[in-house]
């Protein structure tokens, strides 16, 4: 028997707005409000918030918290200041992608791995096992926080508004603790009631700014999403979150589902676990090559992944534009001189330009940019054009 | 509440058919309609294509989603609706008024399985 689904501490609020609902990650989460046209254009123009708390939270501690986090992460975190997050993946030994994440440098001794939802259990699992000769504590605290993600260009200013707070010399891919909001509004310390939730679960003594954030005290908000748009991602404790959520949606910004989420990533040629990336698809695979630091001389995967790039792949993600106006979706196959020779991953008609594009996984001799190609639709096939995967620019603040 | 039309068939897949003589022409329905949201796509059987009941003869595409269309009848298509190709939201804010084709049928009595506006309606209301 499946396990039953979990839920965030926004759930109710979804369900009261009247949200469709569907099983992602084993939570029950909201795959559309309004409708993923008008709400992808909100994040497009102005500005949407997400419900991310489903993201899974791992913290390590410990006096060799950095060591380890570069031998479990691609990206290169020596050295890093602290309020610094690197984007990159946990790989396995052969290459292939435990999960791409964030982490969040709080200090030398406190770190944060963000994870994708569906790949919590495994992600800890892995992170715990492989932690074995470091002096380090890895917990998984995703159940101490909840998240919200603001995106659009006008979510700067929604946050001056809504929380005092002027973001606007916060960098891109940065994070700092801000006061958690009170219910009264503005920014003062909590009270000692609210203060007590999690904080046990992310061990303030050793976690000062994780253990203040899941205690309900502060935020932690970085200049980070998944849209292609500038924005932030609060992380708070359920309560805090549940207000935050509340103070954002009484100042007019759009409540935005996942299916947007899915419709403005894949816009900008982000990847999602699970179709771009896998155990079976490597970083380089789906040329994400710069995010996996071969100047460090060990992490695991090092050696598969050194022999992807000298010795070349055999397989590539790439875009694709089709002709027609028809909606190339994951799983399908794409064929050229009537031969399969690879599968999309993902794809639409995407809401920003009307195109219909699709990321799909090719062999390396139909891989290069202008290459024809088809995609079989149902009965037909469709011709199309190997292209770049951004296909919309993005529109980060840096 | 989904909008029904008096006078049409309804099916349990969310087509209509309008009769008009020997030929029928075949659309999706205001529930069905607002079901899949924004339709972006219509994928439609060319002209002399055979389709048979309960057989997919196309689908409509939304932002998330394919879904099939199943005809109600059997027989020739004798046109389909081209307009929908650059302008396949139609569907959604006059999904009576646009059919997607018109096909000559080979038997009528296969209307007699097909459901009034209604009967429809009920059907609606018990999903």
């Amino acid at each position: 028997m499946e396990a039953p689904l979990k839920t965030t501490c926004l759930h109710d609020r979804h369900v009261a707005l009247g949200a469709q609902m569907t099983p992602f990650g084993g939570f029950d989460m909201p795959m559309q409000y309004t409708g993923i046209v008008e709400e992808h254009n909100a994040v497009r123009h102005r500005c949407g918030m997400f419900d991310v708390s489903h993201m899974g939270e791992i913290l390590v501690t410990g006096p060799q918290a950095e060591e380890y986090v570069g031998h479990v992460f691609t990206n290169d975190v020596r050295g890093i200041p602290d309020g610094k997050i690197l984007y990159g993946m946990m790989l396995y030994p052969d290459g292939g992608t435990v999960d791409d994440l964030l982490v969040y440098k709080c200090s030398d001794s406190e770190w944060l791995l963000v994870v994708n939802a569906s790949n919590i259990a495994k992600d800890f699992e892995w992170a715990r096992k492989n932690a074995e000769g470091f002096d380090v504590e890895v917990t998984d605290v995703s159940d101490a926080f909840g998240e919200i993600a603001l995106q659009g260009p006008e979510a700067e200013k929604k946050v001056l508004e809504v929380l005092g707070v002027d973001l606007k010399d916060l960098v891109f891919y940065t994070f700092v603790s801000i006061p958690a909001p009170t219910a009264a509004g503005g920014v003062e310390a909590q009270p000692a009631e609210v203060a007590a939730e999690g904080a046990d679960a992310a061990g303030r003594g050793k976690s000062p700014v994780c253990g203040a954030a899941a205690s309900g005290e502060m935020m932690i908000v970085s200049r980070t999403g998944y849209t292609g748009e500038d924005g932030f991602e609060f992380y708070g404790s359920p309560a805090v979150i549940r207000r935050l959520w509340d103070m954002l949606a009484a100042s007019g910004v759009t409540p935005c589902s996942l299916g947007c989420r899915d419709t403005l990533r894949f816009e900008v040629g982000l990847p999602l676990y699970g179709h771009e990336l896998s155990a079976e698809i490597s970083p380089i695979e789906a040329g994400l090559g710069m995010f996996v630091k071969m100047d460090k001389p060990e992490f695991i995967g090092r050696d598969a992944v050194l022999r992807q790039k000298t010795e070349g792949v055999r397989r590539k993600i790439v875009g694709i534009e089709l002709k027609d106006k028809a909606v190339p979706r994951a799983g399908y196959p794409v064929e050229a001189g009537g031969v399969q020779v690879g599968e999309v991953t993902t794809g639409y008609q995407s809401i920003s330009t009307g195109r219909s594009v699709c990321m799909a996984m090719v062999d390396i001799a139909h891989a290069a940019l202008g290459t024809e190609v088809s995609v079989r639709i149902r009965r037909r096939t469709f011709d199309g054009t190997v292209c770049r995967k951004r296909f919309y620019d993005k529109n980060y603040k840096k | 509440m989904a909008k029904t039309i008096e006078g049409l068939y309804y099916s349990e897949t969310h087509e209509w058919v309008k009769v008009e003589g020997n030929e029928a022409l075949i659309g999706i329905t205001d529930y069905a309609q607002h079901a899949l949201g924004n339709i972006v796509y219509v994928d439609m059987p060319d002209e002399d294509d055979q389709v048979t009941k309960d057989e997919d003869f196309g689908a409509v595409e939304s932002v998330k989603a394919a879904s099939d269309l199943i005809s109600p009848l059997t027989g020739v298509v004798v046109a389909r609706n081209e307009v929908l190709e650059d302008e396949s939201g139609l569907l959604n804010s006059d999904p009576y008024g646009n059919w997607i084709i018109r096909v000559k049928m080979d038997d009528p009595s296969e209307l007699d399985s097909m459901m009034d506006a209604a009967a429809y309606e009920a059907f609606c209301a018990r999903a």
